[in-house]
């Protein structure tokens, strides 16, 4: 990893882009990464598009602007890139990693000025199947992690699993469901 | 009297007893003097009620005097003796002087 | 040990460990989390103090004044419209000389309406006898916020420490956390010297000044401003040889030898240190102040860091509207002026209203100074023109 690592998250109002950041920022840190994560506030609001961001190094960060000109995107909703240019300042070496159930060529053809590499993966089903619900962001973790190979995967499974116990300790099948979500999407993601 | 340099007082304003009130003498601006008259009174306490001041002076439920140091003399405890006690009378501080 | 927080988070971590007798507040974005989160800690019984929600901003720092006169080590917590509604209690808590300690979170003052990060909330309040520290980033926001209940108790002033809000006070980063019992052991316990409660000797509180006494009081709380310098200072040496982090009036980075400098308050500096190190690396000797503390205003040791220094740029987070520029700047050119030989100063305001201040922003200000681009004395930076 070199000295600074910046991801932006775009989801939308709601989706958990923001908790998306923090978990990821909670699990470097786990890693004794340095990390920040901040979202983007504005008027949002249900349903209305949002960011939210991430940097991580092994020293001290220093920089508090915003994310210009990021190493990763994850986009939580595809319906986005209908209406928002999500590789804008992507470095083009980047890595750009969305939530659809197309296949990365297909999205790869879409983003022909992107050069770099598309990761794909279905965490919408891949949630609805574990959880019971449509929540993207957690098993987009895993999938973030087998795209990047930022953090050891195993450990951030099991401090993920640590915090899930303290936080849901009367619904086993919430931790389940999250640990199964999350090592689904890092075996089913597919890059190009 | 001299007053204190900033470094000698108390800081923030405070006041650090209790009480303090009853040095400030407030009976040099009294224009019209309470008298009261011990054989008319009957110790109703009506003027220690209604004294602003705190003026009136009690002891065993029974009027003893008028604390002429703080007493401003608005004639309120006349007003309140009951008119058929009439014990406290208003008189000018210059008549008095006399 | 290493855990990853929020300015708001880290500011009530801080409360939390220092578990104060009172907290009076009312929340205001984006200082709403301090409260809130704090407010927690009450319910859960993780804290004796006795939480007075009030309804509004001025009943919080008159309820404060009045918990601090009583004897209670008392916080509180707000932001820009909120620290504008306390504003004639602020100086009343200061010329009463209560320790109170207030989190703040730097937010634009309205109109226009805006919730983003400006300091135009504190600089409004910078002449109401209150110490203020300004943070750079959340270890900053809890480490000098248990300082601060010292620094309070030992001037016998209220002191504000605040940091920018959402940049800060919502940007989760990663910090260190004191044990419970150091932080315990580091505030002490509180002894009040003419506490209101204390029966066997009655006080007087808030008894009217004429032109006989006012000027001594004022003339008490002046010269206890000047002292808080020295115990701001005593109390981050204390700090910094128990737990390893140093806090002093400023930070200098890359000073010593500055050919072109500039002085900047909270995370701006961050993201100016990058810069700085970008500089330095083509062999641009630049360097940056970070003044921490802006009440009292260290002007002497200021004037010595600053000294010999050819060019430099203030940044101001906020315009005085006195129409020559920011407020640390007209003070910091002001500190300067008894140098043998004084520099070119110009001040840049950026950043209100929470606009974005990045790299290529703070690297125009070097370049302005590197080519001697100091003729117009205020510039505005990152505002359409």
């Amino acid at each position: 990893m070199g000295k600074l690592f910046e991801i932006r998250w775009h989801g939308r109002g709601g989706q958990g882009a923001k908790t998306a950041s923090i978990l990821f920022a909670d699990a470097a840190i786990g890693e004794g990464k340095y990390i920040q994560a901040f979202p983007e506030y504005g008027p949002e609001r249900m349903g209305a598009p949002v960011q939210a961001f991430n940097r991580l190094s092994d020293e001290p960060i220093t920089l508090h602007c915003g994310v210009d000109s990021p190493d990763v995107v994850v986009v939580l909703d595809p319906s986005l890139m209908e209406t928002i240019d999500v590789t804008q300042g992507l470095k083009q070496s980047g890595v750009l990693l969305i939530n659809t159930n197309q296949e990365p060529k297909v999205m790869k053809d879409r983003l022909s000025n992107f050069g770099g590499k598309l990761w794909t993966v279905d965490a919408s089903t891949i949630s609805k199947e574990e959880l019971g619900q449509e929540i993207p962001n957690t098993p987009m973790l895993g999938a973030l992690i087998k795209a990047t190979n930022l953090l050891d995967f195993e450990g951030m499974l099991e401090d993920t699993r640590k915090k899930l116990t303290k936080k849901f300790k009367s619904k086993p099948e919430v931790i389940d469901g999250n640990i199964n979500s999350i090592k689904r999407a890092y075996q089913e993601v597919k890059g190009e | 009297m001299s007053k204190e340099a900033w470094q000698d007082l108390p800081i923030g304003g405070l006041i650090l007893e209790g009480g303090t009130a009853t040095k400030y003498i407030t009976g040099d601006w009294r224009s019209l003097r309470p008298i009261w008259d011990e054989e008319k009174c009957i110790s109703c306490l009506n003027c220690w009620i209604y004294c602003p001041d705190s003026s009136v002076l009690v002891e065993d439920e029974k009027m003893i005097g008028i604390d002429y140091d703080h007493c401003k003399g608005c004639g309120i405890c006349a007003k309140e003796c009951p008119p058929k006690v009439q014990a406290i009378k208003m008189v000018s501080e210059a008549e008095f002087r006399k | 040990m290493r855990v990853a927080k929020t300015g708001n988070e880290a500011m009530a971590e801080a409360m939390r460990q220092i578990n104060p007798d009172v907290v009076a507040a009312y929340p205001i974005t984006p200082a709403t989390e301090i409260v809130q989160i704090f407010s927690g800690f009450v319910a859960d019984g993780v804290v004796n103090t006795e939480f007075v929600a009030v309804e509004s901003e001025h009943s919080a720092m008159s309820a404060c004044i009045g918990s601090c006169a009583a004897g209670a080590r008392t916080m509180t917590s707000t932001s820009s419209q909120g620290l504008a509604l306390m504003w004639e209690m602020l100086y009343i808590a200061s010329g009463l000389r209560m320790p109170i300690v207030l989190a703040e979170v730097n937010r634009a003052l309205s109109s226009p309406i805006n919730i983003h990060c400006d300091h135009s909330d504190t600089m409004g309040a910078r002449d109401c006898g209150w110490i203020q520290i300004y943070c750079e980033n959340a270890q900053e926001a809890y480490d000098s916020l248990i300082q601060a209940v010292r620094i309070a108790e030992e001037s016998l002033l209220p002191i504000m420490v605040s940091t920018d809000g959402f940049i800060i006070s919502h940007g989760m980063e990663s910090m260190e956390m004191l044990e419970d019992a150091q932080v315990k052991a580091f505030v002490g316990e509180y002894k009040p010297q003419h506490p209101l409660l204390d029966l066997d000797h009655p006080i007087t509180i808030g008894a009217i000044d004429f032109t006989d006494y006012y000027f001594e009081h004022k003339r008490q709380t002046i010269e206890a401003m000047r002292n808080a310098k020295g115990i701001v200072a005593k109390i981050g040496q204390e700090f910094g040889e128990k737990f390893g982090r140093h806090y002093g009036f400023f930070e200098e980075y890359k000073l010593e030898d500055a050919e072109i400098a500039i002085v900047v308050l909270g995370s701006t500096a961050g993201t100016s240190k990058v810069v700085v190190d970008e500089l330095r690396q083509k062999g641009i000797k630049a360097g940056l102040l970070r003044l921490r503390l802006f009440r009292p205003f260290p002007y002497q040791e200021l004037a010595n860091a600053l000294s010999g220094i050819p060019c430099i740029a203030v940044m101001d987070r906020s315009d005085s509207l006195n129409s020559a520029g920011g407020p640390v700047f007209t003070e910091i050119r002001s500190a300067l002026y008894d140098l043998e030989i004084r520099p070119k100063m110009v001040n840049y305001i950026y950043g209100l209203g929470g606009r974005n201040i990045d790299l290529s922003q703070i690297r125009s200000v070097y370049e302005d100074l590197a080519t001697n681009k100091t003729d117009e004395l205020v510039r505005y930076l990152g505002v359409r023109e």
